[in-house]
């Protein structure tokens, strides 16, 4: 245990920040308030990063139960607490939404040139919003913060995005909006049949078939359109486009992830008999992500688009991963989340290398990078390289376990699921021989500088993160492992079903 | 010898392409190449000590480095192991890649980015050797992966070159289709066996031979399936008949890496890893059928195309892909050790014939086409003498109990073996060979001819330019040309004669019945004769071909019209492929795109929803404001609402 609140501090660390610009922070465009913004956004994330490292430390890696739990009455004619916590799964997701929002600091300081004070304000609030989702137990406060997290992003896109950001953040809201009523209802539902908010009491298998099965398909529709599964995934290419590049890393790298936890917390920890009923569903669900969107970036003419439509892929084999109900594959589809919140983040981070240079997305702007750019295009390798699943990065672990998963429960999902492998090395492939590699050389794209020492910051982190998680995973799987393995233990008596290895 | 010695043999070719990979600026062309062929060079020497330790005299070591993976029963180490298999084919790359790097600092001494290239070269070498070392399937896939993306790096070392690229890309794709067999067949072994280390696989193969699976809905026999998947990934690696498009595109790429990578090592792993899961497929009869039928048909057919190219790297890629057939047929007829005896006997006269070419194509200032050379032999004497001695070996030529050349014992073995088998694949493969003999001569001797020989058919001023390379490039090709010839002589008893068992040491796994090198002795004398029987007319009718009647091999192209063009063309595997594939895929994707995305899903989702709304709006007021306050109140009153209306119910 720790002596001292500490879940509590880094939420709200980040707020305590955005106050701290907007209170202090006079002037808008003049260059002192500016910087001034940025030094203040950047150091109170990296010392919310720092201190979310403590919990590494606080944190009993073999217990699989909520820790650092943090519990007090809020509406007590409610039954409604201020309750916290966090598990072996939980944990990562906030030291990744720790990690990031730094790095999009970094990134937005030279991406980032109108309104800066009020960007780095959304960002640090958009922090606080995501790390009081993965922390909270209480089902009001959850919904809070899942709906919370909605309203930056919202603005981060509607205010700083591209041409297009108006349709882009309609768009978003309205499919996360349409998911987020429906999965107010059901929480309603849970509440009113438990008779408590407390998302723990809700575990085990606490709810009549029938009823678990119309609450299923409520959070269903919210986490299909976070994760984003096929066919819910057609704000994402639109969202990623428009935002700035710190908002697209924070979208790749965080909430994308806000569906797959949702399916493992909720999805499975609270409703396992309806999970296995619709697990043929979600199965179809992710082949189809997993072949349909790797053959639409296949033919993308814009960066940003084609990430976009592989990070759907790659969530593909997280929800392929979860619903295969044993161990590899929800090992699996763990360290794909956080392998991709690296990888995309460092993508996006990568387009935005040479967006901020050029101001164009558009993939036939640019060749032969590799002549002029060779660092940047070492780190693109790198990143490259991680997201086809090279043995030896990050991707490859993940996507591994939860394919050797799926095959384990029944072999047709691993041979589809596998073509996205062969299918993602050809996009990400095609991608970087159009951006660095052939034979015409552009005048302006020639004299483009390599890397600078801000933007080495940002990478240098997420590739040691690439090769550590590819060549060490136990560091990341020990932590989750006796969480998982009791998520699957709860899963399967629940539902009635024999645990295979 | 102690471990941190193991260790340096894999890890030294690490280090080395890490330093020139990363600080490659600071120290120089100089400096990277020290450091590189430093490097394979000692890894090299440590490789003949362990040949020496773990082959000759019986030790076996095994090392485990760190955990990897553990995810419930699934558990890998990153471990290194060396048997007599991993000690031979230690000698085969670090011996190679070592030629291959000192002879590089010559033949890439003026290209722009030497620090690179030797980086590439080093860490392809340490991935390959990762491969050969690992004590399990998933590592082994680790240096699979690896060398394939070294190989994708060095193809496409002249990234300016259009044509570069595209053969990057196609090898790194086919050898992913490769790849995605040998996956499946890891997803198959952890299901079977419940590991996928190699000692508690092949423990438990001879218990597991009768059972079955279900696979894709079928109910198969399990050993038979998983390895047929990884025969696949072999398939792919080794450019065996239907994944082998790419590997003669891979010749764009520098030629020091078509002699290292796409000769004498990496496309040879497919044939290791057969060897090294002997213990299973000696228990999946019908995978070795079809590992015999299609390295049978890959010998046959890559050799016809060799015919008729008259680019002289892509004539020297068709032989190696052949070559392979021939390694693949005798794993086949469980003639394993035969297997990896031609691995090694071709490693070096391939790596020998590939770098003899570069130093041909440095003699003429970069041309290819054989149809531009000849007249030459006299002023590259060396290089000449080189270009002999390997087709010499490729060939096989040899007297039976007096003195062969390389090729000679291990593809004679090979042969015969095929003879030998009780199966009729075996004696199928047998036919396919001894044609396939006759045709390496044949094209081994062509190219002799057209590139040394005959009125030079090159400029004047390129004429002007031909040189022999300097000893930087020569020298390395002692040790391959020395290897070449006394290799296969010398290593005869070890790998397939009366001390192969003490040799092998178990590393190999051969059921009593299928000992198809024991019985090749009882076959028939005229068995053992046919091949150097059609090998020698090969090199006759290549000189007559080439040097009497030169007007001959047109009018026999014209005469065979139909049968010559599709030869010649390949058989068209590249262009049923692109249509197949290539345009489906970004078909596909294109219909996905704009007709499932932007036409379907928003056409009814988001959009048609808006164009409702937009219309309802027109009624009933302004809801849809596209203000985030407003949608924000919206939602709070929504909230609201819900609340309220909960509170008056209970």
């Amino acid at each position: 245990m720790a002596p001292w609140p500490v879940l509590t501090t880094i939420t709200f660390l980040p707020l305590i920040g955005a106050l701290l610009i907007l209170l202090f922070v006079r002037g808008d465009e003049q260059k002192r308030s500016v910087v001034l913004a940025q030094q203040i956004a950047l150091w109170t994330s990296l010392l919310t990063f720092v201190v979310s490292l403590t919990i590494l430390h606080y944190f009993d890696a073999s217990q699989s139960g909520f820790q650092l739990t943090e519990k007090h009455v809020w509406i007590p004619s409610f039954n409604i607490a201020y309750y916290k916590g966090i598990d072996g799964i939980s944990i990562w997701f906030v030291l990744i939404s720790t990690l990031l929002t730094p790095i999009c600091v970094l990134s937005a300081i030279g991406g980032v040139h109108k309104r800066t004070k009020e960007f780095m304000i959304a960002l640090l609030t958009l922090e606080t919003m995501m790390i009081g989702m993965f922390t909270a137990l209480d089902f009001v406060l959850f919904y809070l913060f899942f709906e919370g997290v909605l309203i930056p992003m919202f603005l981060i896109i509607g205010v700083w995005g591209g041409a297009g950001r108006i349709y882009a953040a309609y768009k978003f809201f309205l499919y996360t909006f349409l998911g987020s009523v429906l999965m107010l209802v059901a929480i309603f539902a849970m509440v009113y049949h438990v008779g408590t908010t407390d998302m723990t009491a809700m575990m085990g298998n606490k709810f009549p078939k029938d009823m678990a099965i119309w609450l299923w398909l409520a959070f269903f529709a919210s986490f299909a359109v976070k994760t984003p599964m096929w066919p819910f995934h057609t704000w994402l290419p639109y969202a990623h486009v428009e935002a700035p590049t710190a908002g697209s890393v924070i979208l790749a790298a965080v909430l994308l992830k806000m569906g797959g936890y949702g399916l493992i917390r909720i999805s499975i920890q609270m409703l396992p008999t309806a999970s296995a009923y619709f697990a043929p569903l979600v199965f179809t669900l992710s082949l189809i992500a997993i072949v349909y969107t790797s053959l639409v970036a296949l033919v993308q003419t814009d960066m940003k688009k084609l990430i976009a439509y592989s990070s759907v892929a790659h969530m593909g084999f997280v929800t392929l991963g979860i619903f295969s109900m044993n161990q590899q594959g929800l090992d699996g589809a763990m360290l794909v989340m956080i392998s991709h919140a690296f990888v995309s983040g460092a993508l996006f981070l990568c387009v935005g290398v040479v967006y901020d240079r050029l101001h164009t997305r558009e993939i036939a702007r640019y060749s032969n990078m590799a002549d002029n750019m060779p660092r940047y295009a070492l780190v693109f390798m790198i990143f490259t390289l991680a997201s086809i699943g090279l043995p030896g990065t990050s991707g490859f672990v993940g996507e591994f376990l939860s394919l050797q998963g799926a095959y384990l429960a029944n072999s047709w999902l691993a041979f589809v699921g596998g073509l996205g492998v062969i299918l993602g090395a050809a996009y990400m492939l095609w991608l970087y021989r159009r951006l660095f590699y052939g034979p015409d050389v552009k005048d302006d794209v020639r004299l483009l500088p390599d890397l600078n020492a801000r933007e080495y910051c940002m990478f240098v982190p997420l590739i040691v993160l690439v090769f550590w998680l590819g060549v060490h995973p136990a560091t990341f799987i020990n932590v989750f492992a006796p969480t998982t393995d009791k998520i699957l233990a709860d899963y399967h008596q629940a539902a009635g079903s024999e645990r295979t290895p | 010898m102690s471990q941190p010695l193991y260790m340096a043999a894999v890890f030294f070719p690490l280090l080395g392409a890490f330093i020139a990979g990363l600080f490659g600026r600071k120290i120089g062309d100089r400096g990277s190449q020290i450091v590189t062929c430093g490097g394979v060079l000692v890894a090299a020497a440590l490789s003949i000590k362990i040949f020496v330790d773990v082959a000759l005299h019986g030790e076996i070591h095994a090392f485990t480095l760190a955990p990897w993976i553990q995810s419930g029963t699934f558990t890998v180490n990153w471990g290194l192991q060396f048997d007599t298999l991993t000690a031979v084919m230690l000698i085969v790359v670090n011996g190679v890649s070592s030629m291959v790097h000192v002879y590089s600092v010559g033949y890439m001494g003026h290209d722009k980015s030497i620090p690179r290239f030797m980086s590439y070269l080093s860490l392809f070498t340490f991935f390959m050797l990762m491969l050969v070392t690992s004590d399990n399937l998933l590592q082994m896939f680790f240096g699979w992966e690896g060398v394939g993306l070294a190989s994708y790096l060095l193809i496409n070392f002249w990234y300016e070159k259009e044509s570069a690229n595209n053969a990057a890309i196609k090898a790194f794709l086919v050898n992913r289709v490769g790849d995605f067999g040998f996956a499946l067949g890891i997803f198959g072994c952890f299901l079977i066996f419940g590991s996928v280390q190699f000692a508690d696989m092949f423990h438990k193969a001879p218990d597991l031979a009768n059972l079955s699976f279900l696979f894709l809905g079928h109910t198969l026999p399990a050993l038979t399936t998983v390895c047929l998947l990884l025969f696949i990934g072999a398939m792919g690696k080794s450019a065996q008949l239907g994944l082998h498009t790419w590997l003669p595109d891979a010749m764009e790429g520098p030629t020091p890496v078509s002699a290292l990578i796409h000769a004498a090592t990496m496309v040879t792993a497919g044939v290791f890893m057969v060897a090294r899961l002997s213990p299973m497929f000696e228990y999946a009869p019908m995978a070795l059928m079809v590992v015999t039928l299609v390295g049978a048909l890959t010998a046959i057919v890559a050799g016809s195309i060799g015919l008729t190219q008259f680019d002289i790297k892509r004539v020297i890629a068709y032989s190696t892909m052949s070559q392979l057939g021939y390694m693949f047929f005798a794993a086949g007829v469980s003639a394993y050790s035969a297997a990896i005896f031609h691995l090694m006997t071709h490693a070096f006269f391939k790596a020998l014939l590939f770098l003899g070419a570069g130093s041909v194509i440095h003699a003429f200032s970069g041309e290819q086409d054989m149809r531009k050379m000849g007249g030459i032999w006299r002023k590259i004497p060396i290089t000449y003498a080189y270009m002999w001695i390997g087709s010499l070996a490729l060939a096989g030529i040899g007297l039976d109990g007096v003195f062969g050349m390389a090729g000679f014992y291990s593809k004679d073995m090979i042969l015969e073996s095929a003879a030998a088998s009780s199966h009729w694949f075996g004696h199928l493969a047998y036919w396919l060979g001894v044609i396939v003999a006759f045709m390496t001569a044949f094209y081994s001797w062509r190219l002799l001819i057209l590139t040394f020989h005959g009125r030079p058919r090159a400029d004047a001023h390129t004429m002007e330019h031909v040189h022999e390379s300097p000893w930087i490039m020569l020298g390395p090709l002692v040790p391959l040309a020395i290897g070449a010839i006394f290799a296969g002589w010398y290593a005869d008893d070890w790998f397939v004669g009366a001390a192969r068992s003490n040799f092998w040491n178990g590393s190999i796994f051969v059921l009593a019945q299928d000992n198809t090198i024991d019985k090749a002795h009882f076959i028939p004398e005229w068995e053992k004769w046919l091949p150097m029987g059609f090998a020698l007319p090969g090199i006759i009718f290549a000189y007559v071909f080439y040097t009497l009647k030169p007007d001959l091999p047109g009018k026999v192209a014209k005469a065979c019209g139909g049968l010559y063009r599709l030869v010649y063309h390949k058989y068209y595997f590249d262009e049923l492929y692109d249509f197949l594939f290539v345009r489906m895929a970004s078909r596909l994707g294109r219909i996905f795109w704009v007709g499932g995305d932007d036409g379907i899903i928003d056409g009814y989702g988001p959009n048609g929803v808006a164009a409702l709304t937009g219309r309802i709006a027109k009624y009933i007021g302004a809801l849809q404001t596209g203000y985030v306050y407003h949608y924000a109140f919206a939602m709070v009153i929504g909230v609201a609402a819900f609340v309220t209306w909960f509170w008056f119910r209970s």
